[in-house]
């Protein structure tokens, strides 16, 4: 590593570096944009949100529309909270089993089982959705959160499996099969040995599945009435009833983007591993 | 609870060890233990699956189910459909620029991170951040960005860059461009973190070796590098392709198709569809198709990835 960056250090000279770096703030500049925009435009009150300068600092920033913004999106910000934290657990607890189970206790045919459970996670959900509609509808669970929760527990079970599955194919055989001779159950084994070094993995996809289910759109809009319409459907909302208040959009923006953003900011290693793996790359 | 000495012996061939023995417990453990998964996967996925399939093939129009063969007729009259024409035409024009976008504002990225220069991780942060913000929160900044009025266009009429300038989001011509620029925004940092994963992965010495047979740098990086990226391409596009084709949120939220069908696509027409117009048999077979389409890219991949870990 010192050596490599020694060797490109005397090879760089200055021109080249000076460009590099160029080109880097440029980019840079691309993706903070939009940042920059709704930290701008959300500290701003109505009257300072001009049509002239409106990439300039507010000339007296407030908290007006933060405050307009939280006392609309309350309620769905609270829902998203109730949604996602059962689902987050479930999943993640659904996916260890199945990735010990299809790392640890390879049955004949586990490899077809494992392929036709990543399918469908790559399926557009447009293809499940009627009868998703019509089944919840049957059971009394549309239009609410537990109806949600069902949902993306069901369709979260690929990508956990897969990233519990990749995690436990690196825990050797030979320590489970110790355990198996000392007569340790088939639970035993997961309780004794996988459960006390899963915690990487768990971060991996509890991070993942929040980030996921916090975000995601679609089935929340087609699952949920208003009342119980979580944030990014509230969000879209806005734009609705709210159109000329820039101010408050931008705010509300930010609300929904906040919890994702504060643990990418604090656990972002993990958050990559997990973007990762659904690329199939564990 | 299993006789100890039977452990190493069930893993290796427990259906056998199930017919010739008694009912174990233990042994049926591994098997309850995924079956609520399979259970909810076949039903929620290939049971759903086969029932879109089948309602894509009736008559079914209005609230009340209509179960009335329709042979093939759905899927004859969608692509009869110019709404349905223009939505192909823009999930494929869009993919393909959002594909170009994605990898090469993330291979450029990459490239740049490698060559040791100071604050990568910072850097490398800034451009992943987006992958963690909701598109609905993308569609909304950029919707006011892509403002023909006071967004994008008053800061390049600042910066005298008004050749830059056009009606971005009102405009047929060009709402798609607007739409490529969010998305692009949104995920060009996976193919950064992959790209930058598979250049570092490149062992100094093979670069060395090159310079030391009196290789160029630019000799080098075309024939050396830009080979060596070729699988991690593939599976970009392959990623982002599926991605790219499903995309509903950021269109819901700039544009809901408009202005006219300038950036409708199937999964927002599907929707409309089905939960607006109640055409159930139109978007169930809006559906299946882009169901095919998601299927034809994936399904090589999926087969492909799993032979190559089961060679390693």
């Amino acid at each position: 590593m010192s050596t490599a960056s020694q060797a490109a250090g005397r090879r760089a000279f200055r021109p080249t570096r000076l460009l590099t770096y160029a080109l880097l703030l440029v980019i840079a500049v691309f993706y903070l944009l939009p940042i920059y925009v709704m930290a701008v435009t959300a500290l701003k009150s109505f009257i300072d949100v001009s049509h002239t300068t409106p990439w300039q600092f507010p000339s007296a920033p407030s908290l007006e529309a933060f405050g307009n913004a939280f006392s609309t999106l309350a309620p769905s910000f609270y829902n998203s909270v109730l949604l996602v934290v059962p689902a987050t657990i479930l999943s993640a607890l659904l996916g260890s089993l199945n990735g010990y189970v299809l790392s640890k206790w390879r049955f004949r045919g586990a490899d077809l089982v494992f392929t036709l459970l990543l399918f469908g996670m790559f399926i557009p959900y447009q293809s499940i959705l009627l009868p998703l509609v019509l089944v919840l509808q049957k059971i009394q669970l549309y239009g609410g959160i537990p109806g949600l929760i069902l949902t993306h527990v069901v369709y979260g079970i690929p990508i956990t499996t897969l990233i519990f599955r990749n995690y436990y194919a690196a825990v050797p055989t030979e320590l489970i099969e110790a355990a198996r001779i000392d007569g340790a159950s088939v639970l035993g084994v997961y309780r004794r040995i996988l459960l006390p070094i899963s915690m990487p993995g768990f971060v991996v996809v509890l991070i993942w599945q929040f980030t996921s289910i916090w975000n995601e759109f679609l089935f929340a809009v087609t699952l949920t009435l208003p009342d119980q319409w979580p944030i990014t459907v509230a969000l879209n909302g806005l734009a609705g009833s709210l159109l000329a208040h820039y101010e408050i959009q931008m705010a509300g923006a930010l609300l929904t983007a906040l919890p994702p953003l504060v643990i990418y900011v604090v656990l972002g290693r993990y958050f990559i591993r997990g973007l990762l793996a659904g690329a199939l790359k564990g | 609870m299993a006789v100890a000495s039977t452990g190493a012996a069930a893993r290796e061939r427990p259906t056998r060890g199930r017919s010739l023995g008694s009912f174990s417990w233990d042994r049926a453990t591994p098997f309850l233990l995924i079956a609520p998964s399979i259970i909810l996967i076949a039903l929620f996925v290939y049971g759903f699956i086969g029932y879109t399939a089948f309602v894509s093939t009736t008559k079914w129009y209005g609230i009340v189910p209509d179960y009335t063969s329709a042979g093939l007729t759905q899927y004859t009259d969608l692509f009869g459909l110019p709404r349905f024409q223009a939505d192909i035409q823009n999930t494929i024009q869009f993919t393909v620029l959002f594909l170009a976008g994605c990898i090469l504002l993330g291979f450029g990225a990459a490239v740049l991170l490698d060559q040791h220069v100071r604050g990568t991780i910072l850097f490398q942060n800034i451009f992943l951040f987006p992958l963690a913000i909701a598109f609905v929160v993308t569609g909304t900044v950029w919707r006011w960005i892509l403002n023909p009025n006071f967004g994008i266009n008053l800061l390049l009429e600042q910066l005298h860059l008004n050749f830059l300038e056009s009606p971005w989001l009102a405009d047929t011509r060009t709402a798609l461009y607007g739409l490529v620029i969010a998305a692009v925004w949104q995920m060009s940092g996976f193919c950064m973190a992959m790209f930058l994963a598979g250049l570092r992965a490149i062992p100094d010495e093979l670069r060395e070796a090159a310079r030391v047979d009196g290789a160029s740098e630019g000799r080098i990086f075309l024939r050396l590098i830009l080979p060596l990226m070729r699988p991690i391409t593939l599976s970009a596009v392959i990623i982002l392709g599926h991605i790219s084709l499903k995309i509903f949120d950021l269109v819901v939220v700039m544009t809901f198709g408009g202005p006219g069908y300038a950036t409708d696509m199937p999964s927002l027409y599907m929707w409309v569809a089905v939960f607006r117009q109640n055409l159930y048999g139109r978007g169930a077979a809006i559906a299946i198709v882009l169901l095919l389409m998601v299927a034809l890219l994936i399904v090589p991949y999926l087969i492909w990835s799993l032979r190559q870990e089961t060679e390693r």
